[in-house]
């Protein structure tokens, strides 16, 4: 009776164990983002967020990925646009310091391809956001490496002055290359 | 009257990068201090668009003034103005280079490229860098008010050529008026 009972445990626990849990590293990765300024592009970065990965290149459709970014840490480049995009025309970070996205989706495209959907909320409005990555292991820990567009105006990021497109482009390009850690 | 006078080609470019750098250097100083603002972008764009474009022209200047001799200067100048006169339009010419390469360099830094009229892109020849930004924004901001005190100095000789001496140094790089 305790044998099956330990082995219904074991067969409970196996997909988990097979599962690898990962957490990002946030000096060994990029959270990058690409946009048109006067037609020309121009890149910035994240500083500040935090990632955790549940990857089994076997059964993908398990596999969950809960992003948080802290809005506040932007790196535009400059020091006043830094400023001005926490301000209330932009992300508004007094009441919207967090943009969090949190897959429901992953499938697999092919050798280390795959794809993952989800909910990315910012600035209090959420949209599905699909994102192709590559999955690459390296030992204990692995990379995903992947990117997908956004437009601002989905999110109300930009507003008055800034809400043609002609000085700063709707579409934003986000790339992210997270190194993780399995098993904590 | 002497007949000798700079080609048409000559006093066109010169009086056309006149015209520019001046404006350059009126936008420079009144964009520096803007807020943030879609307003700030454009100029700035447009700012080095024209920076650009002066710099094609200098290249232009280069190859006519190559090609083709200057009128001498008057024969009774005394030597140090003549030496003056040559020093100082050598000046000129550096730092109507200098000033355009400098602010490219700087957006190179600052991380953001030039575009020629958002269509033509200039290579970053330098990696993002934001000391490095800096400084070559101190520098641009200086080479240009030592390109003002130089001009100054140009304008004031040229106009003594005219006032003082009477001579055709002034009105040689005049368009001929059509009578």
């Amino acid at each position: 009776m305790k044998k099956l009972l330990l082995g219904l445990i074991a067969a409970a626990l196996l997909p988990i164990a097979h599962a690898a849990q990962y957490a990002v590293t946030p000096d060994r990765s990029a959270l990058t983002f690409t946009y048109k300024q006067m037609g020309v592009p121009v890149e910035g970065r994240f500083r500040k967020y935090s990632a955790r990965i549940d990857f089994d290149p076997a059964k993908p459709a398990a596999a969950k990925a809960v992003i948080d970014v802290d809005l506040a840490g932007i790196d535009t480049g400059l020091p006043e646009a830094d400023e001005e995009v926490k301000g209330k025309d932009w992300f508004d970070v007094k009441n919207y310091p967090q943009a969090h996205f949190e897959s429901t989706a992953v499938k697999a495209l092919g050798g280390n391809r795959y794809e993952a959907s989800g909910k990315l909320t910012m600035h209090g409005r959420t949209q599905i956001v699909t994102a192709p990555f590559t999955y690459g292991p390296q030992g204990n820990a692995a990379q995903f490496e992947g990117s997908f567009t956004l437009k601002r105006a989905d999110y109300g990021i930009g507003q008055g002055e800034w809400a043609d497109f002609g000085t700063v482009a709707n579409e934003i390009q986000i790339k992210f290359r997270f190194l993780a850690t399995a098993g904590k | 009257m002497s007949a000798a006078r700079y080609t048409p080609v000559a006093i066109g470019l010169h009086w056309i990068v006149a015209a520019l750098l001046a404006a350059l250097f009126g936008v420079g100083l009144y964009m520096h201090g803007l807020p943030l603002s879609p307003w700030k972008l454009k100029v700035y764009s447009w700012h080095k668009w024209a920076g650009v474009t002066a710099f094609a022209l200098l290249l232009l200047r280069f190859a006519w003034r190559a090609t083709h001799r200057p009128p001498a200067l008057p024969a009774a100048m005394p030597a140090w103005q003549r030496g003056a006169a040559h020093a100082g339009h050598a000046l000129l010419y550096v730092l109507m280079a200098a000033i355009p390469l400098t602010g490219w360099l700087m957006s190179s830094a600052k991380g953001f490229q030039t575009v020629w009229f958002g269509v033509l892109p200039i290579p970053d020849l330098l990696e993002k860098n934001k000391e490095l930004g800096e400084v070559l924004g101190e520098v641009h901001e200086w080479l240009n008010y030592l390109l003002a005190a130089v001009v100054a100095g140009h304008a004031g000789a040229a106009l003594k050529h005219h006032v003082v001496d009477r001579d055709d140094v002034l009105t040689r790089m005049l368009p001929r008026r059509s009578s």
